[in-house]
């Protein structure tokens, strides 16, 4: 040690104590370790566990073919078409009304309080149970409007439930926008639209579909509205038009898991296969539509 | 392009007028601006209650350069953008007195900030062009204002009055952001001519560049000048004491916000300041 009697006497009043502070750490990082082997190790068990049993099942006899009382027979055509339908008109509904509502409130609305208090209230509806919009669906599209147990009472609720999430993701996506964007359109002699148009949507356009396709995906998941609604459980036929009643993959699986026989569990996991292919598939397309919006600027 | 334009010649702020004082008599008259484009009289500004400006009154001559300059938070680009309602867009502001284009209240009713903006133009501090082609760069202006013209010619002619063209002649079709900073610039400027305004606006056009992109910068609104009334808004007093031929100085203190303390043309203001602050900012002592 070459330290001088000045460092000496200050150094007293420390208790360094490096090997503990470590310690610490390294207590952390094998705590945050532990943490991730957990819920690795669980969604591989999960996983596993739903490949193992579905694998089998899936085939294009499963892909074409209507519910059965026989598992062998029983497919999930009638699921996967009545969310597709569903799917359409729900971002039918929800894609423009959403980002025009986005729009105005980032671009038009003017700075005062009605605004922030509308603002706060879509973002409180992007947390309200979904169940509450089953319940309001049913009140207000299959009871008042009459629309029954239908494709379109099933969209427009789901409408509902997506909507403040692309509202969120849509005005996030344009705060993203540069203002020096703004600013040089404007200062060109270009009007507010056409600012808006030519420039804020084009560059926020990633950032807007990525918030859509990921509301999308939230909205295939979604079982509680629709069984609140009352889609059926067992249907043998492909919706024909709007009005038609219809079942969609999630309660097509909850349909079979809650049946006795092993088999139809068997099936279960086979749709949650297919159910879990489509989110995935729908994730990396957002993500890959991230990493470009990041590129950009 | 290469040779400086040092007009008007002056001593820099390293070797202080005041060190060898000129007479009493030397002492510039008001410089009188005959041939005015722009006039603001008696501006007063506010965002929300913080106020901004206080009475400046200025008149900008006609196919000349005219720079405001003056410390952090003068008021100096609050009033540049005054002239073409860019301030329009913050909320909250406020503004008493007016900003006369050809006689004409830019305030007033009569006035659109759509058309307006079209002839004021604006070049902002950091280069900003759009994230797409040159070429698109300089027609996106001409487009939205219904240009009817040779949209090749168009092109051809911004890029050369900006001093680009033959940087980027060869691929029109390359991406504006892939530019150097500098040239971004030019764009920029590029893109502001091809609508045709009367006045250039240029907020800090050079704070985002070095030395040698900032001297073209400069040269180029020398050029510019013969056709175009700039006005720029800087920080450097001696890229005023170059390119400006008339130099507005303000200052904010507490009791007033964002006054005009002087202006005159630039080399009496830079050689005899008619005001003891004026003097004391350029010769370094403060800002």
């Amino acid at each position: 040690m070459t330290l001088n009697t000045e460092t000496l006497t200050r150094s007293a009043s420390f208790h360094a104590n490096i090997a503990a502070r470590k310690m610490r750490g390294n207590i952390f990082a094998a705590l945050g370790l532990l943490s991730v082997i957990i819920g690795l190790a669980m969604l591989v068990v999960l996983v596993g566990d739903v490949l193992n049993r579905g694998v089998p099942w899936l085939s294009l006899d499963f892909l074409n073919s209507f519910d059965s009382r026989f598992a062998a027979r029983a497919g999930i055509k009638a699921a996967l078409y009545g969310t597709a339908y569903m799917m359409f008109f729900t971002m039918l509904v929800a894609l423009p009304l959403g980002v025009m509502t986005a729009i105005y409130l980032e671009e038009y609305a003017p700075d005062n309080w009605l605004t922030s208090f509308i603002q706060i209230n879509i973002s409180n509806l992007a947390g309200v149970p979904s169940i509450i919009y089953g319940l309001l669906g049913l009140t207000v599209f299959v009871r008042w409007m009459g629309l029954g147990r239908s494709v379109l009472a099933g969209a427009l609720t789901m409408a509902l439930l997506v909507l403040p999430i692309i509202v969120v993701a849509t005005r996030e996506a344009i705060r993203a926008v540069p203002s020096s964007m703004r600013d040089a359109s404007l200062a060109l002699g270009a009007t507010k639209w056409q600012t808006v148009w030519n420039h804020v949507l084009p560059y926020a356009m990633p950032g807007i579909l990525t918030g859509n396709i990921l509301a999308a995906s939230r909205a295939i998941g979604e079982t509680a509205p629709l069984i609140t609604l009352g889609a059926l459980t067992f249907v043998p036929f492909v919706p024909r038009d709007p009005l038609d009643r219809f079942t969609v993959l999630p309660i097509q699986i909850f349909n079979w898991t809650s049946k006795p026989q092993a088999e139809f569990h068997d099936l279960a996991a086979a749709g949650i296969i297919l159910l879990l292919a489509t989110l995935l598939v729908l994730n990396s397309v957002a993500i890959f539509l991230r990493q470009r919006l990041r590129k950009r600027f | 392009m290469t040779s400086i334009n040092l007009k008007p010649q002056i001593a820099t702020p390293a070797t202080p007028p005041v060190a060898t004082p000129p007479t009493p008599v030397a002492k510039a008259a008001p410089t009188i601006i005959e041939d005015a484009v722009l006039e603001v009289r008696n501006l007063s500004l506010w965002y929300g209650r913080t106020r901004a400006l206080t009475d400046v009154s200025l008149r900008i001559a006609r196919n000349r350069i005219t720079a405001l300059i003056g410390p952090s938070g003068c008021g100096k680009s609050t009033l540049l953008r005054s002239m073409n309602r860019m301030n329009d867009l913050i909320s909250g502001v406020r503004t008493e007195g007016g900003v006369l284009l050809d006689e004409v209240d830019v305030f007033g009713r009569s006035v659109d900030p759509v058309e307006l903006r079209r002839r004021v133009g604006m070049v902002f501090q950091k280069p900003n062009p759009f994230p797409r082609s040159i070429r698109d760069n300089i027609l996106y202006g001409a487009k939205v204002n219904g240009y009817r013209g040779n949209h090749d010619e168009l092109v051809e002619q911004s890029l050369k009055r900006a001093a680009l063209w033959e940087e980027v002649k060869s691929d029109l079709k390359k991406s504006g952001l892939a530019l150097s900073g500098g040239q971004q610039q030019r764009l920029c400027i590029a893109r502001a001519i091809a609508v045709a305004p009367e006045v250039i606006l240029m907020d800090e056009p050079c704070s985002a560049l070095d030395p040698i992109a900032t001297l073209k910068i400069e040269d180029l609104m020398r050029e510019l000048a013969k056709d175009y009334t700039i006005v720029i808004v800087t920080h450097s007093m001696q890229q005023a004491a170059r390119v400006a031929d008339y130099t507005a100085f303000m200052l904010s203190d507490e009791q007033v916000k964002g006054r005009l303390v002087e202006f005159g043309d630039t080399q009496h203001m830079f050689t005899t300041p008619r005001d003891k602050r004026t003097e004391d900012y350029i010769t370094g002592r403060f800002g």
